[in-house]
């Protein structure tokens, strides 16, 4: 593999996925996904609990297997793929990073609420000195106005991010939407730009493309779409596309679907596409991986999930605030029951 | 009855409306706040109102240091750790509401007995007052195996040294779920939400309890009477639902309303602090007041 790519593709199956399957990957699966994915060539492969190291919890979902194994073992068995972890200041600490790098982790993606990335210096100033390939994160983009987006990917390239991302974590962006906004990066941002997709509305792909045309040369997938909500881009079916339309992405296509259907499809207990649910939360603008979670609540005081999806849209609720749902769900049931009772 | 004499070290926001609290206690006697920028709304507003005002830091304090028996610190973690060696040595007992934890962490209505004569006591951190209290109350009743606590901030009452350093937040509140709490294991997440207008301080625990130990009725009553008492001294503390107990896990959802002193409601997170640290000193005030009069 010495051609040159065009685009870098990060697969973010072992991380966004984690979410899908409620945080139960085993080493085992871990290992033969990232085997697979070091086999096809992908360049980078993240490796954490869904919301970063350290999101092992009552508040997200306690994992099966502690984060850093999984991260040991996927860093064993790659030598070209490099792994990557995720971390969010205010969930993860620096010596979580510490640890992550020691265990082999290269690439350090440090995510912040689009509007707060100044809590992200230290840490990616940490991740820098550990030499690692540094991402600011910008989650939940489609909640700032481009200028804002703009002023805080200045600041996380300021701290040191050798990338910048546009992250719509709750797949509500439009395709114009992505345009002004990785134009305006690329415009005002000296480093590489990123895009991360969801599928919620079924515009990943679109989305991705545009931002591809934009100048981003960073880009997430999911390899069958395993990723929170209806997942993220699938990055098999991008690497498709993206040979067709002349773009080198250096991932071997063939290989790559058979690992999405011999060794991902049996994770899964469902196959992802897009429900009810996570037409919802690209809809109204909610987080990814608050589906599972509402739809627990939902079942368990025998509400509507998508009442308390559309709720959390209207409260702005951001990335992380898991403990609303429980608590806006109980609101709806209490207003219901008053109804009846009338 | 004297009242005992406290000063304020640092003008910002959080010296400010310590300020405007001690004014209605009946126990502590504010004399002097210190500060470095004459020009500074704190500053200004102490003169005012007719306290001592020094504009040139603790240097200025040390020189007249009988104008308060104790200091609250509001300033930052790097400068208490100067503060508190240079008021050590002078004797003055210090309140430290920044994160540097030199001092003895205390939550007062868990530990303050334990440490009513401490020099110097550190204030933990806001979500540690808000959340410690109620992991307390369950530990209390059934011993606590796993205690974690999400506090759910607005942006705009996040200052930039909370910002600066967000790993302080989540460690010492951590520690402190453990060492005061009583959990065998803490962890504690902060969030920041933008929204417009602010949200109220949010705190949400999750509390284990070790198998077979759980007791409802007792547990739901230890944390009403433990909101009840955080409520004497920061009245916007309430419980947003019921707890909810399921298997041996207990979810406490709680909200902190500020008291809209010198800083807006919203930042129920900064009063609560503020709030903590003058219920600290009023006990001082009144162990050394009996302690005179025996």
């Amino acid at each position: 593999m010495t051609k040159k790519r065009d685009i870098l593709i990060t697969e973010v199956a072992l991380r966004d996925g984690s979410h899908a399957i409620a945080h139960q990957f085993t080493v085992e699966q871990v290992v033969k996904v990232a085997k697979a994915l070091e086999e096809a060539h992908v360049p980078y492969i993240e490796v954490s609990h869904g919301d970063g190291l350290a999101g092992s919890s009552l508040q997200y979902g306690l994992s099966r297997t502690n984060e850093f194994e999984l991260i040991e073992a996927a860093a064993s068995v790659c030598e070209q793929s490099k792994i990557a972890v995720l971390l969010l200041p205010g969930i993860g600490t620096m010596n979580d990073l510490r640890q992550a790098s020691n265990l082999g982790a290269k690439m350090a993606r440090i995510a912040t609420h689009v509007t707060e990335a100044d809590v992200s210096a230290q840490h990616i100033g940490l991740a820098k000195e550990l030499g690692m390939e540094t991402v600011g994160f910008l989650m939940m983009s489609h909640m700032a106005p481009v200028e804002k987006l703009v002023e805080q990917g200045r600041l996380m390239e300021s701290y040191g991010a050798d990338i910048v991302y546009v992250v719509d974590s709750a797949g509500a962006l439009l395709p114009h939407q992505v345009r002004e906004r990785i134009q305006a990066l690329k415009q005002h941002v000296g480093v590489e730009i990123g895009f991360h997709g969801h599928n919620n509305l079924s515009l990943a792909m679109a989305n991705t493309l545009v931002a591809i045309e934009e100048g981003a040369t960073r880009i997430d997938g999911s390899v069958r779409c395993l990723g929170a909500g209806a997942g993220n881009t699938q990055t098999e079916v991008l690497v498709a596309v993206l040979d067709r339309l002349g773009i080198e992405t250096g991932v071997d296509l063939y290989k790559m679907m058979d690992l999405a259907e011999d060794i991902v499809a049996p994770i899964l207990s469902v196959p992802q596409e897009i429900t009810k649910d996570s037409l919802v939360l690209g809809y109204a603008g909610v987080y990814s991986s608050f589906q599972l979670h509402a739809q627990r609540a939902a079942k368990k005081l025998g509400i509507d999930s998508r009442d308390i999806l559309i709720e959390l849209g209207k409260r702005k609720v951001v990335g992380g605030q898991e403990d609303m749902i429980v608590d806006v769900a109980a609101e709806i049931a209490k207003k219901k029951l008053e109804k009846t009772a009338r | 009855m004297s009242k005992l004499k406290v000063a304020i070290l640092g003008s910002g926001n959080i010296g400010t409306d310590l300020m405007m609290k001690l004014e209605r206690s009946a126990l502590l006697q504010l004399t002097t706040m210190i500060g470095i920028d004459p020009e500074s709304d704190g500053l200004r507003r102490a003169k005012e109102r007719g306290y001592e005002v020094i504009d040139t830091g603790l240097q200025g304090f040390l020189e007249r240091p009988d104008l308060a028996d104790v200091v609250f610190d509001a300033t930052s973690a790097k400068a208490h750790i100067r503060h508190a060696k240079l008021l050590k040595e002078v004797g003055k007992t210090v309140l430290d509401l920044t994160p540097a934890a030199v001092g003895a962490l205390v939550v007062p209505p868990v530990n303050l007995g334990e440490h009513i004569e401490e020099g110097n006591v550190n204030l933990i951190t806001c979500g540690g007052q808000a959340t410690i209290p109620i992991v307390h109350a369950i530990h209390r009743v059934s011993p606590v195996e796993y205690a974690e606590i999400v506090a759910t901030i607005s942006s705009k009452s996040a200052g930039p040294g909370t910002r600066a350093n967000i790993d302080e937040f989540t460690q010492t509140t951590s520690r402190g779920i453990e060492v005061i709490g009583g959990a065998k294991k803490g962890k504690a997440i902060i969030i920041l939400n933008p929204a417009e207008p602010p949200i109220l301080m949010r705190d949400t625990v999750y509390a284990l309890v070790e198998e077979g130990s759980m007791d409802k009725e007792a547990i739901q009553a230890s944390i009403q009477g433990m909101v009840e008492t955080v409520q004497s001294y920061v009245p916007g503390y309430r419980l947003r639902t019921e707890p909810i107990i399921d298997g041996n896990k207990v979810t406490v959802f709680l909200e902190v309303e500020g008291a809209g002193d010198y800083l807006p409601k919203y930042s129920g997170n900064l009063d609560i602090m503020t709030a903590a640290a003058v219920k600290v000193a009023e006990e001082f005030a009144k162990h050394r007041l009996a302690a005179q009069t025996v």
